[in-house]
């Protein structure tokens, strides 16, 4: 039985369809979820996709986090449900405040779209379970505003709590320590700028995602059972 | 009663303002110097029903708490004024 993965999709998402395309590459099976459905349809995990869900209007995320279908997905992790947020998505769950921290415009003031190098920091967390410690994977970016900061508490606090699970090689956007990714305190919702997805096939320059997507296809309790 | 309501949305202090610095960095070229201190933010206006100007500011600040600014990275101040609409004796 293979798992299913609920890829969630507002009004002005984008890259749903890579999520879906990476999952089911993977031997999952990818389900939209309209963000104005209030339950996630039984699903085995979440991925909140990158894009410019509701335009971006305000701040990234902070209409998003609104939709019925954010209430269904804050019940979903509070029972124990892997949920990704990537990109947008990361913004998305930083709003709805299931991930710390606030997302800002990158230091340089550019969009920018390219490959990344990140270090696997921790392998506890339903995104980097399956992946070894310390790995360089290659996955890109493509972002404005992907600068993560938050403050010196939280900061510590992620820190000892071996909650920063991917960092930056070489730090593209001014994020405070380098951060890429980070976890909750119960490790299975996780947000990260770079776009695993994109990597997961040779034509598209990298296969590195693919250990990322297959931690969460793993993680589900479906697969853990 | 109605009320104007502005809201001045800035970076809070320590978070990188990179829109504002840019600004400043261009200012002598432009022939503009010894200015400094360039932050760029944002504003927001609408207007309220309320009871009174204590319940408008305690809506609009709630708003602005929960809404309109992230308090991780953002600070704001509420501007509340009454609607003369020249009815009111």
């Amino acid at each position: 039985m293979s798992t299913t993965v609920g890829v969630v999709v507002f009004p002005g998402t984008n890259c749903e369809m890579d999520a879906v395309t990476a999952v089911e590459r993977l031997g999952g099976e990818g389900r939209l979820l309209w963000h104005a459905d209030d339950d996630v349809a039984g699903v085995d995990a979440v991925i909140v996709p990158g894009g410019f869900a509701h335009g971006d209007y305000l701040r990234p995320g902070a209409i998003a986090r609104f939709s019925p279908m954010m209430g269904a997905i804050t019940r979903f992790a509070a029972d124990g449900g892997p949920v990704v947020g990537i990109c947008n998505g990361f913004q998305v769950l930083t709003e709805a405040g299931l991930l710390p921290g606030a997302l800002q415009k990158n230091s340089g003031l550019k969009f920018l779209c390219q490959p990344t190098a990140l270090r696997v920091d921790s392998i506890d967390s339903v995104l980097t379970c399956r992946a070894v410690f310390g790995a360089e994977l290659s996955v890109p970016i493509n972002h404005f505003e992907g600068n993560y900061t938050c403050d010196v508490e939280t900061l510590a606090r992620l820190r000892d709590e071996d909650r920063i699970v991917l960092r930056y090689v070489d730090n593209p956007n001014g994020s405070v320590d380098d951060i890429a990714g980070v976890c909750n305190e119960e490790r299975n919702v996780v947000g990260l700028m770079p776009h695993p997805e994109r990597a997961c096939d040779e034509l598209l320059g990298s296969i590195d995602g693919e250990v990322l997507i297959s931690s969460l296809l793993g993680s589900s309790p479906v697969v853990a059972a | 009663m109605r009320y104007d309501v502005l809201v001045d949305v800035r970076l809070r202090g320590g978070i990188a303002d990179p829109a504002g610095a840019t600004i400043e960095r261009a200012l002598p070229a432009l022939g503009y110097d010894g200015v400094v201190g360039v932050t760029v933010g944002k504003t927001v206006r609408f207007t309220i029903e309320a009871t009174d100007e204590v319940e408008a500011t305690s809506r609009s600040e709630d708003l602005c708490s929960s809404f309109l600014t992230n308090p991780v990275i953002e600070d704001a101040t509420v501007t509340v004024t009454l609607v003369d609409d020249g009815f009111d004796a």
